[in-house]
């Protein structure tokens, strides 16, 4: 229909500009809310609710709620906290590396991928908050003007850094996300019968009218946005780096750690952009859209990363062995790959550098059930990974008679439980009420990638209803 | 007047009726219906009533409701010496019937909150244990009773008195027994009173009572002195001490001055290379025993029979008497000929109960000559001066009706008796039961009439715990409570109308002011004596003592079956202090539990038996404690603590651990804490203890640096060459090194002098707030004690070295600590200190993870004024035992040593007041002033010559893991131990 494709089909299905904007805004203007979307919602909110209970109970009562001790005061807040934000890390990495890198196939999972970020990142942020001994003084660590001195905070502190790193990148992301959304806004503000829905999407929209001048604006706010978010795909996680790699622990004081945290929240981003968009494709027929192409292409680049997770394991234990420090080499070879943590040691080492390997394979990169499962280890395989950072370190350290060791609370449990319960909403609520994918840059690469001498996806529906019946 | 124009008729007339309404009064302004007064604010006598009735009504309202009363000290009459913000200290002497300390106790605002050691008494020389650091909590203990009874019913003292008398004389005139059951009284006052006691009534039998026995050796040195004295020890004269179970640094005899006798002998200087060498056999791992250079695990029926191989070893060289011994596998040649060259210089002491045991410890040191030189017999130790057949006289007189009262002075047998049920049993039946017990304890639980006894803080006394070592003792405080001190109680039913304080000065009137030449007058005796709460009566005692020899035996070693060896442990002692928190979580210096009792056992003898670590056990069918599998017990034995078990001892110690006094060993009517056979039977249950260590080998790590005494000859750096390698490079640094002006305050702990009795701890709790977490917080590693006393074993073997070393917060200069606090709560002084904002902090504990030490302590939970710790921050009473020179911490900020800042603040600001320069030594940390062994020097590390850097210079000095570069300002000198490489 349209020009001949270049780059191999990234939408199938013989769509035109208007296929693609019926297709995404469906789940908001046609379709009714489906059971299963109720269901899970109503999951996710006992989870949250529970969590509640654990933020609760960890405010009124104390950190001692926690299994927390005085040798290994950080726990599973930490982990959960850097495990989040390394999940936290697809949106930009989709968006901006992919961009910059002529990725066209980003297009149809980037808004997805930046909507996942928005909610990672804030139930990451949850964790610093609960974690304060005393979080109604937590807007200490704010540099504001005070009659204190002034007091400012202390500017060497890497925890310093995180809050500011990690307030930019949300806010960034959030600007970002929300800036791409503003032609679709006013596409449904235009589809949309609802009188409530017009008004709404009319507000968000912020007047969109689709005139030349909006598009030339909208472009170049977008690359602004683009080009000012791109460094903190790196500088977010190499900061939350830094609060170990600052330390003086063995294990943690390591110069490896912020690049070696960056391809970890890379590679988890996109395990997680993985599972997340195996249910999208399947739960809203958007086969044609994240076509098994693109999931192929993300497992090829996990296999990658992966890659570089299993250097990173192997330079660890190296350095470690080579450095002939007595604590560095106690807390890998007796802490970690042996004793206590071996379990959880091993299982890292596994599900992030081992079995992203089967990838090489084009039959189980085809085969979404296996893919599935694989992203889904990749994801607990790094939240392992933090488990082994924080709690190996520090249950060890220096002295022996202060080791000490450490297993979770069930508030701390129920706090976790919570914020995956909040992601969880929050990405529902996301399919619910936004556009999945960004209708505007998916009409864009239609013409090159489309796949116009397949037939009609209307027809194929037709057809596959009529075999149901 | 100004002059007013008319401009018509009608106009002048208008004028006209103005200048009349002019003179009539009118309103400024009016409002149509209401009149004048209303506007005006002017009331009527109807609204005055109005109001008033409101105001007063108000004010009944409004004062009914409950506002917060602020108290204050009103200063419009000063009492005498009495400064807000200034403490007092005032000299007194701790004894609580087994242990003696002269002490100096910090009174703030007319409240003791503070015990120190006393530096002007000779015997305790400013040291203290553990158990008199935590003294002063007993007296804002919730459990003391606030009130006489009678029945268990509140009662007044003089209905009580009235009620007392007439039974002392009803029985007095039917010569009924009266049995008075006291502890050993080391008052020379109160023995005297005692005296004119029974004076006035002949039918009181007057029994001293130890729970804790030590009568052989009064009967071993009748036999072989005619003297029944326990005579005074000098291990700081010894070259060679050999202990026989004896735990003379944590609970035996004086374990003060014993702990400041052997650490004088321990230490090294350029001046001194030369120290003691202990051997200590025993069965349990002791505090005492940890500290040996050799140690030989015994069995306690091997004890005699080592003994007397050791002596006739001895006797063998040197041409005496030898009596047939049993055989036993000890070898104690090595032993034999360290004693042999040190004859003279030697020391042999047991600490067990057993008359045969220590008529071979005299024979042993006789044969050596150490009596007139290591031994002193003319200065003998007034403790334990009960015995045990007295004890057996008075059940059998009671069970035969011949005693009808029996009256309880700071004893509770019906808890430590060995037959505590008989004993119950027996003095039901009787018709007057009284007890001065100052909380209802079990057996003040038993008795008709419960007469409180002040706190020792509240009290008159006076004590001489070596002969002619006198002591006083003087109230800090009023009585809290409607309680009375009992010797008071005793003069007024002897019908004396005088107070026992003045009794008191009246005695040393027409005594010890006699017997000294010192003073002329006796007001000047007697306040210089109350101020320095010593006096040492210079008079010449009789030295000649001639040896009489007896036959010596020992029994015949067992090997099939299991001994019990009790002992009294450094924290609770023989059980007296069960409702104080500060002790109870005190972590054991061997074993590191917190409150429980429990049984220690070999490593080999439970895998034997195939136990675990808190696999709970049945000890004799009764008694079911948890097992704690402990290095260096000797196989086929197990230990299990005294003092736990209380049933009646208040909120913190009712149910913590199990009493086990009745698996005491009786031998020919002799109380004896070991040897007892017994058998154990593993039970299916677990109960979990609180460790606050749960690894105990250094896995290498240069922590504890040690060398042995010759190699330290050759050359003093050994065993520390890391830091000969370490200063070299110490400088190299991107940074610029802190540079300070004035004060850079630092701390050199001997690691040599260091017994790890644990004192420190308590005396840091006490100084600086500290609070109490309970079991379940010890077992979860949170307790919050500021001071640490780290104990490593070389391995987990049968018979490991033990090393200590006290860990409190190293002061760096480059504190890893400091620069990750994102609030910049946690600054460097320009002293040098590291200080902590705790209303800055915000919890992040990303300081506790950075600091290599692990010393800094966070809140998990609200830990003042919340029910969920109930033990004494949670109660009024308990709470006036807290330094209001120091914060208590709210939930949820890091806290740690500050180097008793708040102490250095106070030496400078009185130095400044004196316009004067700080002197070396006068700025005493908590932990150092009380220390019994001087491990602890504490002051300016750029005064070049002040005694911590005088300590620190020598080759022994090294820095906790220097190689991080951290730059602590607490220095550690290298163990040494006097073994032969």
């Amino acid at each position: 229909m349209y020009n001949a494709k270049i780059r191999g089909v990234l939408i199938e299905g013989d769509k035109t500009y208007a296929d693609i904007s019926s297709d995404v805004t469906r789940p908001m203007l046609i379709d009714k809310t489906p059971v299963w979307w109720w269901v899970a919602s109503f999951v996710a909110s006992a989870m949250l609710v529970w969590g509640v209970w654990g933020f609760y109970n960890t405010i009124v009562n104390g950190i001692g709620t926690w299994g927390n001790n005085n040798s290994v005061s950080w726990g599973w807040a930490i982990i959960n906290f850097v495990w989040w934000i390394g999940i936290g890390h697809a949106g930009t990495a989709f968006s901006i590396f992919l961009l910059v890198l002529h990725q066209k196939w980003r297009t149809s999972i980037n808004r997805a991928a930046e909507a996942m970020t928005i909610f990672a990142v804030a139930a990451a942020g949850m964790f610093p908050l609960i974690h304060m001994g005393r979080i109604w003084d937590g807007f200490f660590i704010f540099p504001y003007p005070n009659t204190r001195g002034p007091l400012w905070d202390n500017f060497n502190s890497p925890l310093f850094w995180d809050v500011m790193a990690i307030s930019t990148y949300l806010t960034a992301s959030f600007v970002f996300w929300y800036i791409g959304m503003i032609p679709d806004f006013a596409t449904i503000r235009e589809r949309t019968v609802s009188k409530i829905k017009k008004k709404v999407y009319g507000i968000l929209s912020f007047g969109w009218v689709g005139s030349a001048r909006g598009w030339l604006r909208f472009e170049s706010a977008a690359l602004l946005m683009g080009g000012l978010a791109a460094p903190l795909v790196v500088s977010v996680h190499s900061i939350v780096a830094t609060d170990f790699a600052a330390g003086v622990l063995p294990g943690w004081h390591s110069t490896i750690f912020p690049p070696f945290f960056v391809v970890g929240a890379i590679f988890s981003g996109f395990a997680m952009v993985m599972t997340l968009m195996i249910i999208v494709r399947k739960v809203f027929h958007y086969e044609q859209y994240v076509t098994k192409g693109h999931l192929d292409a993300i497992a090829r680049v996990l296999t990658f990363v992966s890659l570089i997770m299993g250097v990173a394991y192997i330079i660890e234990i190296f350095v470690a062995w080579y450095s002939d420090n007595p604590y560095e080499m106690y807390i890998f070879f007796h802490n970690r790959a042996t004793g206590p943590y071996a379990f959880e040691y091993w299982a890292m080492v596994a599900f992030n550098a081992i079995v992203p390997q089967l990838f090489w394979f084009k039959k189980i990169r085809s085969n979404i059930t296996v893919v599935f499962i694989i992203s889904i280890l990749i994801n607990i395989g790094m939240w392992y990974e933090r488990y082994v950072i924080v709690v190996t370190s520090l249950s060890k350290t220096f002295l022996p008679a202060t080791w000490h060791s450490y297993s979770p609370s069930v508030t701390e449990i129920a706090v976790f439980v919570g914020t995956i319960g909040f992601f969880i909403l929050g990405i529902l609520m996301f399919m619910k009420f936004l556009p999945m994918m960004a209708i505007s840059e998916l009409k864009g690469i239609l013409k090159e990638t489309g796949a116009h001498d397949k037939p009609d996806f209307r027809d194929v529906l037709k057809a596959k209803k009529k075999n149901k019946k | 007047m100004e002059k007013i124009y008319w401009q018509s008729i009608e106009n002048y007339k208008e004028i006209q009726k103005e200048g009349v309404a002019s003179n009539e009064k009118t309103p400024e302004f009016a409002i149509k219906g209401l009149d004048e007064s209303e506007l005006k604010g002017k009331s009527s006598r109807r609204d005055f009533l109005k109001m008033m009735g409101f105001s007063v009504s108000a004010v009944a309202l409004v004062s009914s409701c409950q506002m917060p009363v602020r108290k204050a000290i009103p200063l419009l009459n000063r009492p005498k010496d009495l400064i807000p913000g200034v403490p007092n200290f005032y000299a007194s002497t701790f004894f609580d019937g087994d242990e003696f300390c002269s002490v100096l106790v910090k009174t703030r605002e007319s409240r003791p909150i503070k015990i120190e050691g006393n530096e002007l008494c000779p015997l305790s020389q400013s040291g203290t244990t553990a158990r008199v650091q935590a003294s002063v909590l007993n007296l804002y203990d919730d459990a003391r009773l606030k009130n006489p009874l009678k029945n268990s019913e509140k009662t007044d003292w003089k209905s009580l008195d009235k009620e007392v008398t007439k039974k002392l004389n009803g029985f007095k005139d039917m010569g009924k027994e009266v049995i008075f059951m006291t502890s050993t009284i080391i008052s020379p006052t109160t023995t005297k009173l005692i005296g004119e006691f029974i004076q006035k009534f002949p039918n009181v039998k007057w029994l001293q009572y130890d729970s804790v026995p030590m009568s052989s050796i009064r009967e071993a040195n009748k036999k072989n002195f005619n003297k029944a004295i326990i005579p005074f020890y000098n291990f700081d004269k010894a070259d060679v001490i050999v202990g026989f179970n004896a735990d003379f640094l944590g609970t035996w005899l004086l374990p003060v001055t014993f702990s400041k006798q052997f650490s004088k002998r321990r230490k090294l200087s350029k001046s001194q290379n030369n120290m003691s060498r202990f051997y200590q056999f025993e069965t349990n791992m002791s505090m005492t025993g940890s500290n040996a250079d050799y140690r030989y695990q015994i069995r306690p029926s091997e004890e005699s029979a080592v003994l007397l191989k050791l002596y006739n070893v001895l006797s063998e060289k040197l041409n005496s008497v030898s009596y047939s011994a049993p055989k036993v596998d000890i070898k104690v040649d090595k032993v034999a000929n360290d004693l042999l060259n040190s004859k003279g210089k030697s020391l042999v002491v047991s600490g067990t109960n057993d008359l045969k045991i220590q008529l071979i410890v005299n024979a042993i040191n006789n044969l050596l000559g150490n009596y007139g030189k290591t031994i002193d017999l003319s200065k003998p130790i007034n403790l334990k001066q009960g015995d045990e057949k007295d004890m057996m006289a008075a059940i059998s007189s009671m069970e035969s009706g011949k005693a009808s009262g029996i009256i309880f002075y700071n004893v509770n047998p019906v808890y430590d008796c060995v037959h505590a049920d008989m004993f119950a049993k027996s003095i039901k039946n009787l018709d007057l039961k009284i007890s001065f017990s100052p909380i209802l304890d079990e057996t003040s639980k038993l008795c008709d009439y419960v007469c409180p006894d002040n706190n020792y803080l509240e009290s008159w006394n006076d004590a001489e715990p070596v002969a002619g070592y006198l002591s006083v003792v003087q109230p800090t405080i009023r009585p809290i409570f409607n309680t009375r001190q009992a010797q008071d109680s005793l003069l007024s039913w002897m019908g004396e109308d005088i107070k026992f304080s003045d009794y008191l000065e009246n005695n040393w009137k027409s005594n010890f002011f006699k017997r000294q030449k010192e003073y002329s007058s006796f007001d000047k005796f007697w306040f210089s004596t109350k101020q320095n709460g010593v006096y040492r009566l210079s008079e010449k005692v009789n030295k000649n003592f001639k040896f009489k020899v007896t036959k010596l035996s020992a029994d015949k070693p067992q090997k099939s079956s299991i001994e019990l060896a009790l002992y009294e442990s450094v924290s609770m002692g023989s059980g007296r202090y069960a409702n104080n928190p500060w002790l109870q979580e005190l972590p054991d210096p061997v074993t590191t539990a917190t409150w429980d009792n429990y049984v220690t056992i070999s490593l080999s003898q439970a895998k034997e038996m195939g136990l675990k670590q808190e696999d709970v056990v049945k000890v004799n069918g009764k008694v079911e404690l948890p097992v704690l599998l402990q290095p260096g017990q000797t196989p086929g034995t197990i230990g299990i603590a005294v003092g736990y078990g209380h049933h009646s001892a208040g909120k913190v110690g009712n149910g913590i651990g199990k009493n086990v006094y009745e698996l005491s060993n009786i031998t020919s009517g002799r109380k004896n804490l070991n040897g007892t056979n017994i058998n154990i039977l593993k039970t299916d249950k677990t109960y979990s203890l609180a460790l606050t260590q749960t690894h105990h080998v250094m896995e290498g790590r240069p922590i504890v640096r040690e060398t042995d005494l010759s190699s330290y000859r050759k050359d003093p750096a050994s065993g520390n060459e890391m830091h000969q390698e370490f200063i070299k490079n110490e400088d190299l640094s991107l940074y610029p090194k802190p540079e300070f002006a004035g004060f850079r305050w630092g701390m050199s702990i001997d690691l040599n002098s260091c017994t790890g009795c644990n004192n420190c701890i308590v005396s840091c709790q006490a100084e600086n707030n500290v609070a109490v977490v309970g079991k379940e917080q010890v077992k979860n590693g949170r307790i919050m004690h500021w001071l640490r006393v780290d104990r490593y074993y070389s391995d987990m073997a049968e018979n490991p070295a033990v090393f200590r070393m006290p860990v409190m917060c190293q002061q760096c200069d480059n504190a890893p600590c400091e620069n990750v606090c994102p609030v910049g709560a946690l600054t460097h002084s320009e002293e040098g200190l590291s200080q902590v904002a705790y209303n800055r902090c915000i919890g992040t504990r990303y300081c506790m993870n950075n600091c290599p030490y692990k010393v800094r302590r966070f809140n998990w939970y609200e830990y003042v004024n919340n029910n969920s710790f109930d033990y004494n921050l949670n109660s009024e009473l308990g709470k006036l035992v807290l330094n209001p020179d120091v914060t208590v911490r709210q939930r949820g900020v890091v806290e740690k040593c500050t180097y008793c800042v708040q102490r250095i603040q106070e030496k400078k600001l009185t130095a400044k007041a004196d316009d004067r320069e700080l002197k070396d030594g006068e700025v005493k940390t908590a932990c150092q002033q009380s220390c019994p062994t001087d491990a602890i020097q504490f002051g300016n590390l750029l005064e070049k010559n002040s005694k911590v850097n005088k300590t620190n210079d020598t080759e022994r000095m090294y820095h906790l893991l220097e190689s991080l570069h951290t730059v602590p300002t607490t220095s550690y000198l290298t163990k040494v131990r006097n073994i032969n490489a």
